[in-house]
């Protein structure tokens, strides 16, 4: 696929994370993690079940507290917000759920309301019945609207995640394994997805995968995560020209295999 | 051996006394803040009172049938089981009475509060417990939801307001099965009997009794809510969460009970 050239501002990190540690009990998971997210891209992180990959997007968005270090998200600094401060922030902040994490008890267009309607409540129905449309039109699932979360399928489940967290508009979206369990058409559907979501929405990503098609469909630039630090970061082909042997071996099993 | 043990990512774990007291005080630290946190919570906007209202829906009108049923057995069960015992002494003139006592003081809200317990308690534990896992209450939070508004308010301030109305009802349908029940043997009048009924009861029960069921349905509740809530382990913890809520529920409600009973009694 040839992506258009992207505007990515080199100058204005919307995401600054210095010194990061994390430990759940006796388990040290990210161990002095540095990074920064710049404006208008799409940064995947890769590594394997387990490194910290999904604590360190779910600390970006204030669902985790980090141990030690600063994590500053569109000028702010997470840990310090208050909690009216933090939902303000998470407007701006989209999170996509690797189960999609849709509501089981709402229809469609009840999980989509469900984010709108507590956020702006003076839309009137008619503003939130296009709001929803729109967003569903964007992810290619109108037609479920009045659908239950349990008659769709794991692909269009994904899909409908991705449009309850683009109804709030957010300038950055937290992807957590798109592609996860999904089959190899239906993960080609969503890297598209995440670019044209890039593309209509201006919106600046991180995108959690151990998938090395979806790294390279989707990804500006690659940040490898390894015994909880940031081994290497660079484009697709840099990063795997990388001699690190733990590099090597992922690309690989992922390849090889 | 421990298979972590050549992990350098794994620290030994440090105890003040040991696992298992540490885990129980955590727990008793963990309730308290949450709790505390309701407290908070419930009179800060915004005021979800549309998902109060389902709540209410759900724990008052869809526990109806099941506690008409269990009230008007209930009734009709300890009359015909009070009535040997006095009919031995020719006493079964006070058979109205007794039962208006025993049904308004103490099985009206102890039947209710368990089958409460059981019904609602283990629902919200598995509901909420479900939510959790699948990172439903997660998703809320990111979408700029406070989640424990949402759903463990709502359902706290449900269970308050509807278990004493529910008591009510089960107390009205016990006293009409026992009618039943002394009508079709004494021949008592609808009129005698719900007169005697109502002599028999003091401001006091009244009190004691809405004043218990309130703090039932707190309690059933705060339970409910806190072991969903706080489930965790994938299904299998969605199931200890609706075990859990209701155990402890039940558990709770007659520690209660012993406790209310004596501070009313001191009153009397």
């Amino acid at each position: 696929m040839i992506q258009a050239e992207k505007a990515i501002d080199k100058n204005n990190p919307v995401i600054s994370i210095r010194g990061l540690q994390k430990a759940f009990g006796s388990l040290h998971i990210l161990r002095g993690v540095d990074l920064d997210v710049y404006k208008g891209e799409n940064l995947v992180v890769l590594g394997r079940s387990g490194t910290g990959k999904s604590v360190l997007i779910k600390i970006i968005s204030g669902l985790l507290l980090p141990d030690q270090g600063m994590v500053n998200v569109l000028g702010q600094e997470v840990a310090e917000l208050r909690s009216r401060e933090l939902m303000e922030l998470r407007l701006k902040v989209g999170f996509s759920f690797q189960n999609s994490a849709l509501y089981d008890s709402m229809t469609v267009r009840e999980n989509l309301e469900f984010p709108l309607v507590r956020n702006s409540r003076n839309l009137k129905r008619s503003q939130i019945n296009d709001e929803v449309e729109s967003v569903l039109d964007a992810v290619g699932l109108l037609q479920t609207i009045e659908q239950m979360p349990s008659e769709l399928s794991g692909g269009q489940r994904k899909r409908i995640g991705i449009a309850r967290t683009l109804i709030l508009r957010p300038e950055i979206m937290l992807y957590d394994e798109p592609t996860a369990g999904l089959d190899p058409i239906t993960c080609i559907e969503i890297n598209n997805l995440i670019n044209e979501v890039q593309e209509k929405y201006k919106t600046t990503a991180i995108i959690i995968t151990h998938d090395l098609t979806c790294a390279k469909e989707t990804g500006d630039r690659i940040a490898m995560l390894l015994d909880g630090q940031f081994a290497i970061q660079g484009t697709f082909e840099e990063v795997f020209a990388s001699e690190d042997a733990r590099v090597q071996s992922f690309y690989n099993y992922n390849f090889t295999k | 051996m421990d298979p972590n043990s050549d992990n350098p990512n794994i620290q030994p774990t440090k105890y003040v006394v040991s696992k298992k007291l540490d885990d129980i005080f955590l727990t008793v630290y963990d309730i308290y803040q949450f709790i505390l946190r309701f407290f908070k919570e419930v009179f800060l906007p915004p005021y979800e009172f549309k998902e109060i209202i389902h709540q209410c829906y759900e724990v008052g009108f869809k526990s109806l049938p099941l506690i008409s049923l269990t009230g008007f057995i209930t009734g009709v069960v300890f009359t015909n089981q009070s009535r040997p015992s006095l009919a031995n002494f020719g006493a079964t003139s006070w058979l109205p009475s007794l039962i208006s006592i025993a049904i308004v003081r103490a099985l009206a809200p102890l039947v209710t509060a368990l089958i409460a317990a059981g019904k609602v308690g283990s629902n919200m534990g598995a509901e909420l417990g479900s939510m959790k896992v699948t990172e439903q209450i997660d998703a809320m939070e990111v979408s700029a939801t406070n989640p424990f508004k949402y759903l463990v308010v709502s359902r706290i301030l449900a269970t308050t307001f509807m278990i004493p109305l529910l008591v009510m009802y089960t107390a009205f349908v016990a006293l009409m099965g026992a009618y039943l029940s002394v009508h079709t043997n004494e021949q008592t009048s609808f009129a005698m009997f719900f007169s005697q009924v109502f002599d028999s009861l003091s401001f006091l029960d009244l009190f004691s009794t809405s004043f218990k069921s309130t703090v039932f349905g707190f309690t059933i509740g705060v339970v409910g809510c806190y072991c969903g809530y706080n489930s965790t382990k994938g299904t299998e913890g969605v199931g200890k969460a609706a075990n859990s809520a209701v155990v402890a529920a039940m558990f709770l409600i007659f520690v209660e009970e012993i406790v209310i009973v004596a501070i009313v009694n001191a009153f009397r």
